[in-house]
């Protein structure tokens, strides 16, 4: 063993070359790196005359204090957690533990409860408009969106990269429902009764795109959903007889139900938004406790295993697939009819991609913890307009994403089963990926 | 008379140039304990495969008689419709749901069987509470029947290999199975767990389950079988009681023309016992 051998040596070198290989050693000079690297891309640019000004300018310069700081702090904790966890039994240790969580007394169960209703009914009334506008179009929405691919994602360990096209899907039948494409509907409805025929809409694509492919693995799936999305939005640019090409549709009306009607204030979408996310969550959490959450885990953990204990695999795959479509097609129907115009463009690969980063910020398969990850995420480039130049704005959301995952890797509000997943897989027992064990490797 | 539960026949499965299963042919006589030994490679872990629909061989049939149902063909099924034949099985390598609780692991076999689906799930509609509630008790039971009770709310990765191993028997048994087939269930496991386990599998034929059974440990095979099958480089080279394989001249020379037969692990003391011979007869402590 070289490394017996090494100690054997005493050899400094060699003694300096293993505290480097550590984990938490490679964590910290990662974090000082990822610092150092936006104190310059934040700082000033360089000029032909002197290349280097730039560098001089960001690194050597007052503007470059906070990162360090940041930097030395982010190393230290780093170091300090690595300590206390570097123990082999570690992770085994913490498994070990009751898997009954914490108890929380009563009154401070209902104490914070009634903080948060004040903070979720009544805060958001003393916002300026803008912020109204953020919290459904940016916070709202995606809240909704990413409890949906949590589904998909969280509960089954699916890799669905092409899920704003249901999105699209609602969002491009209640334009054809409120006669706003080329294409005229049999009859024209309010926003508001388009849901269903949405949410069938998103279903039934989820169904036809899900049997086929649903039989494939981890990353294959990753990239047909991709395509798919793709393949969504492209036809959405190019079918102008029926989408209106890169035009979109425009003048969705706004949702008229029950004698009441929105409007342009943001604040009674908002509203209704946290109805439907409050339901949502609740049904969600009930399937997530059932025989079909926990078939969904067990396909998660081991495809193989699942299937020789009786699990129809693809179907309950297509199901929550289905499901996952479904909330991303109801989503596109308030989307659409809170913001009036839709085009191809709001449906990039992009968004896909946003969504299913807030759902591993928040905690892959914890209601709460996406719907947090969701929240934070629509909210910070938001914040962050009135402190940053608008072309920094992004390297701080990737610098949080980074740290996030060094850090926390299993996410703001982690469910339980999944940070177990991931600390078992630290030790190679399985895999937390979604891809499942080794293909083929069936003794 | 005695009716089989599972009859193979002629099956042969080839991996390109290897042949893994040969023509074997085998029958289970319903309600007893078949053991099928064999050195390692000969293909046992492959059979199972093929029984429970996870391997596509070449040839041959593999016939299931359920109890008061009509006989099935095996082959052709999926690994989750062969389950739902009445066929179980636990893995060489043990594959539980690790993150998941014993508890939970238990009940996803059972539930298996269970009708409600995501709109009863949702709406917890009475016949789901009735389900879930059925999916508890019989958790619990089946818990307290293979020994593990008081391990019901730990995760499955944090259990001694033991009692994983029996954790996957609890879960196969959840699913509701006439015949349970067991990859190696004593492999790594201490003397101490060999002995329940022998005595679960005794209790197991015991509830009318027929168990096949794939074993290293002759100590093991000797003591719970009716009868075994013995394979060598996929070919069937014996067949018949306990008593008649410790004497077939073929088995012993499998065993000792077959130098490392055994993987260590699975059986350590054979090593030390020079004639392989004595230690089929006089199976190691
Ligand atoms: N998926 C596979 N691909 C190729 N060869 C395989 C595969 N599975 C099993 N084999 C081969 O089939 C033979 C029998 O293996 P196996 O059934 O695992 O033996 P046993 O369980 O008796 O130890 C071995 O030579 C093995 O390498
Ligand atoms: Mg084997």
């Amino acid at each position: 063993m070289t490394t017996v051998d090494a100690v054997q040596r005493g050899s400094t070198w060699s003694g300096v070359q293993r505290w480097a290989r550590r984990d938490e050693v490679r964590r910290a000079a990662c974090l000082v790196a990822l610092m150092v690297t936006i104190a310059v891309i934040t700082g000033p640019d360089g000029s032909q005359n002197s290349p280097y000004s730039g560098l001089r300018g960001s690194l050597l310069s007052r503007h470059a204090i906070p990162f360090y700081v940041l930097a030395v702090i982010l190393a230290a904790t780093s170091l300090a957690g690595g300590r206390w966890t570097t123990a082999a039994t570690a992770p085994v240790r913490a498994l070990r533990q009751r898997t009954t969580g914490i108890v929380i007394p009563k009154p401070v169960k209902l104490v914070a409860l009634a903080l948060l209703a004040v903070l979720v009914l009544y805060y958001p009334t003393t916002l300026a408009p803008f912020w109204q506008t953020v919290l459904v179009d940016q916070m709202g929405i995606y809240v909704l969106l990413a409890v949906g691919l949590n589904v998909v994602v969280g509960f089954a360990g699916l890799l669905d990269l092409g899920y704003i096209a249901f999105f699209a899907i609602g969002a491009y039948t209640t334009a054809y429902f409120t006669d706003k494409l080329p294409v005229h509907p049999p009859f024209t409805l309010n926003p508001f009764f388009v849901f269903p025929i949405a949410v069938g809409a998103a279903l039934l694509a989820g169904v036809i795109l899900g049997g086929p492919t649903l039989r494939l693995r981890g990353d294959y799936l990753a990239i047909v959903t991709l395509g798919f999305g793709e393949i969504v939005r492209i036809t959405a640019v190019n079918s102008d007889a029926i989408t209106n090409g890169p035009q979109g549709a425009f003048g969705i009306p706004h949702f008229s139900a029950f004698g009441y009607h929105w409007t342009l204030d943001s604040l009674p979408y908002y509203y209704l938004l946290l109805v439907v996310v409050a339901l949502v969550v609740f049904f969600f959490r009930r399937l997530d406790d059932s025989r079909v959450g926990r078939a969904w885990a067990a396909i998660r953990e081991d495809e193989v295993a699942a299937a020789a204990t009786g699990i129809p695999t693809l179907k309950f795959k297509l199901m929550a697939f289905a499901i996952g479509a479904s909330t991303s097609g109801f989503a596109g129907v308030i989307y659409a009819s809170k913001v009036g115009f839709i085009n191809p463009d709001n449906f990039p690969l992009l968004l896909s991609i946003l969504v299913l980063t807030m759902v591993i910020f928040g905690g892959m398969g914890s209601i709460y913890g996406v719907i947090l990850g969701a929240a934070v995420l629509g909210w910070l480039p938001n914040y962050l307009r009135d402190y940053v130049p608008a072309q920094d704005r992004f390297i701080y959301f990737g610098a949080l994403l980074i740290v996030m995952m060094i850090f926390r890797p299993q996410g703001l509000l982690p469910s339980r089963r999944r940070s177990r997943e991931l600390r078992l897989s630290e030790l190679g027992i399985g895999g937390a990926d979604g891809t499942g064990p080794i293909p083929g490797s069936t003794q | 008379m005695s009716a089989a539960v599972l009859e193979v026949s002629d099956l042969t499965l080839r991996f390109g140039g290897l042949t893994s299963l040969d023509k074997v042919s085998l029958r289970h006589e319903r309600g007893e304990v078949l053991a099928v030994i064999g050195p390692n490679g000969a293909g046992k872990t492959s059979l199972f495969n093929c029984l429970t629909g996870v391997y596509t061989p070449q040839e041959g049939t593999v016939t299931f008689h359920p109890d008061g149902g009509t006989d099935t063909a095996v082959l052709g099924r999926k690994p989750f419709q062969v389950n739902k034949l009445g066929i179980a099985r636990t893995f060489q390598n043990i594959r539980l749901f690790n993150a998941l609780t014993a508890v939970e692991n238990v009940k996803i076999g059972i539930e298996s069987h269970q009708k409600t689906g995501p709109i009863g799930a949702m709406l917890r509609l009475p016949r789901t509470r009735r389900e879930e509630r059925a999916s508890d008790d019989e958790a619990f039971r089946l818990l307290e029947f293979v020994g593990l009770k008081a391990r019901a709310n730990q995760v499955a990765a944090s259990l001694p290999y033991g009692d994983q191993r029996r954790l996957e028997i609890a879960r196969a048994l959840g699913t509701k199975p006439q015949l349970l087939c067991l990859d190696e269930p004593a492999a790594g496991t201490n003397p101490a767990e060999k002995r329940q386990l022998e005595t679960l599998i005794r209790d197991i034929s015991e509830t009318g389950v027929s168990v096949l059974l794939i074993e290293h440990d002759m100590k093991l095979v000797m003591s719970v079988a009716a009868n075994v099958v013995v394979l060598n480089f996929g070919q069937v080279i014996a067949a018949g009681t306990p008593q008649q394989i410790q004497r077939d001249p073929k088995v012993v020379e499998a065993y000792l023309g077959g130098g490392e037969s055994d993987d260590a692990a699975t059986t350590p003391p054979a090593k030390k016992v020079p004639p392989r011979k004595t230690s089929l007869k006089k199976p190691e402590d």
